[in-house]
């Protein structure tokens, strides 16, 4: 059996192992640490643990202000209230005098255990890639999260991590790097060209075995880096499969899908169908049942493909 | 750094002189946020020449005390302290709120030295102050923070999360000022949002807080040395100011917000500011429209 981790499970030992080689590296909670699992650098460095409470707008001004003085500063909590709730916020105090704030959010799209439409990130992406300076990035599995929070730590900027909730096996391939504004093919194939990130790479790629089975050829792509987005990755793929499509764990309107249309149409435009939450709010429910009821499983996938395929 | 020994007197006149070239600026660019400017006029002028720990050469040196201008919108003032100061040419006071300018009618860091936080969007700058008060401590360092905090923006509730914060980490090396001139963009405060009982407010978050007229220089001076002397808790400074304060055609009005002056409006600011009649004659030809 494939071990499977969340990418919050290494989160915590990662954040303490940037700590022990950087003094400057400090974590600003908002009452959530139990839950994203970076307890264990608050026990290993009490005093570069930093709880705000219940108060994610003050949370990102005490992380601009940390990092003028000279800290690396990762802010966490759930994607709903870095984005939402802290909007204004990380616009005005992060991203306009450009800060070394690294924003960890938690929780990302439908995938929130039982949660519900309040905790469920459908608009954060279309949210943090329209602010100026602002990087967006989401790890497929653990492996990839560990890789880029050990770049959050070196880059000189703000970010947004976007991260998933629930365990994913080993995605991404052996000696992978993570590299801000580098695509990953995780498959080839010559039909069709299936972007996507988080957490939907596993149902993606079990889609595209499943196509395989039925002739297509679907490459699958991992846009790990949302903003900057890999362009030439976009313009190649529309040139050797002419088919493209995008799977989003968040509204259709903003999210990867959007910004892959953008490179697309102003460079290469060619079919494109855009998956992912069709402008509605989510709803209490396990991963299957909300993959079920808002089409996000890799059956969907396999269904949309054949049937952009398949129209004239 | 040490600082040259400074009257009253001379804090005074410099306090005049930030006023005057607020007017003029505000002339020069034809908008611009004159009352809430002018009201924190001698509290600048106290920080700048006699209370933070500075390099008029340098900045951005490290060890310096921190100040935020959390009311951003007063920047004018503040970019004329700098200029007072020698942060920045004098001559590019009258670039202000022009496109390239790095006095942008909010401030921003980065653009303008001496800029410590990029403001504007009300209830934000408390907490930068606070990032930076904790950061000094987490490093060990000695430097001391100070953010102005406007009446109206007290409304935002994000001034108090950052009250909270700054009390439970009993940061002592930080001081919020309240520049308390009664009027927030539209009307009084306490018709658009009561402030009252602030000074209780400010106590029960956890503060120790001082109330002094802001436009005594000498009852200025002596609350910031009391918040130096405050150990294990931040320090609140209410400042009771008037907006517009000295400038007789809008003084304690709302009008006196954000103003767009006609040559007889800025003849009659700068001589009530005591400007000699050669020097409004300059000011006026400046004007754009004029």
């Amino acid at each position: 059996m494939v071990k499977r981790l969340a990418p919050r499970d290494v989160l915590g030992e990662t954040l303490v192992d940037l700590g022990e080689k950087n003094p400057n590296i400090v974590v600003l909670d908002a009452d959530f640490w139990p839950a994203s699992k970076i307890g264990a650098f608050r026990e290993r460095f009490p005093e570069r643990f930093i709880e705000v409470g219940i108060a994610e707008q003050n949370m990102m001004g005490i992380a601009a202000g940390l990092s003028t003085v000279g800290f690396t500063c990762f802010a966490s909590t759930l994607c709903v209230f870095c984005s939402r709730r802290a909007c204004d916020q990380v616009v005005t105090s992060v991203c306009l005098p450009r800060l070394n704030v690294k924003i960890v959010g938690l929780y990302a799209g439908l995938f929130v255990g039982k949660n519900g439409a309040s905790h469920q990130a459908l608009e954060d992406i279309a949210i943090m890639r329209s602010i100026a300076n602002m990087t967006v990035v989401q790890p497929a599995d653990a492996i990839e999260t560990e890789q880029m929070l050990r770049f959050a730590a070196e880059y000189d900027g703000p970010m947004y991590l976007r991260i998933g909730r629930d365990p994913r096996p080993r995605l991404v391939p052996g000696g992978y790097e993570f590299r801000l504004g580098k695509a990953v093919t995780l498959r080839k194939g010559k039909d069709v060209t299936l972007i996507t990130y988080g957490d939907l790479v596993e149902d993606t790629l079990t889609a595209a075995e499943a196509l395989a089975k039925e002739g297509v050829q679907a490459a699958v792509i991992n846009m790990s880096s949302i903003k900057p987005i890999d362009e030439d990755a976009i313009v190649k793929a529309a040139e050797e499969t002419g088919n493209i499509v995008t799977i989003d764990n968040h509204n259709i309107y903003g999210g990867l899908g959007s910004a892959v249309a953008e490179v697309l149409c102003e460079n290469m435009p060619v079919r494109l169908k855009r998956i992912g939450v069709r402008d509605v709010f989510g709803k209490s429910g396990t991963e299957e049942q909300m993959q079920a009821k808002f089409g996000l499983g890799a059956e969907d996938f396999r269904k949309e493909v054949l049937a952009m395929l398949n129209a004239k | 750094m040490s600082k040259k020994p400074v009257t009253v007197r001379e804090l005074e006149e410099i306090a005049n002189r930030i006023r005057i070239s607020v007017v003029k600026m505000i002339a020069r660019s034809g908008t611009g946020h004159l009352g809430g400017s002018v009201s924190m006029a001698e509290i600048l002028a106290v920080l700048y020449f006699k209370v933070l720990n500075l390099d008029p050469k340098d900045p951005e040196w490290p060890e310096r005390d921190r100040f935020v201008l959390s009311k951003g919108h007063g920047c004018p003032a503040l970019y004329a302290t700098f200029a007072e100061l020698g942060f920045i040419p004098r001559k590019l006071l009258m670039t202000l709120h022009e496109i390239d300018s790095p006095l942008q009618m909010h401030p921003e860091r980065g653009l303008c030295p001496g800029i410590e936080m990029s403001t504007g969007a009300l209830g934000q700058g408390l907490s930068t102050a606070v990032g930076m008060a904790l950061g000094a401590r987490i490093k060990s360092k000695a430097f001391r923070v100070y953010a102005m905090v406007g009446c109206g923006e007290s409304n935002e509730g994000q001034i108090w999360e950052a009250a909270m914060f700054a009390s439970k980490y009993k940061l002592e090396n930080l001081t919020a000022i309240v520049d308390y001139n009664k009027f927030a963009l539209s009307e009084r405060t306490q018709d658009v949002m009561p402030l009252e009982p602030l000074y209780d407010k400010w106590v029960a978050f956890g503060w120790h807080v001082i109330e002094t007229n802001g436009h005594s220089v000498s009852q200025v001076i002596n609350a910031f040395d009391e918040a130096r002397e405050t150990k294990g808790k931040p320090t609140c400074i209410i400042a009771h100011t008037v907006k517009g304060r000295a400038v007789s055609f809008i003084e304690d009005t709302a009008k006196s917000h954000s103003v767009s002056m006609t040559a007889e409006q800025v003849q009659s600011a700068l001589e009530d500011l005591g400007c000699s009649a050669d020097d409004i004659e300059t000011t006026l030809a400046q004007m754009k429209g004029v």
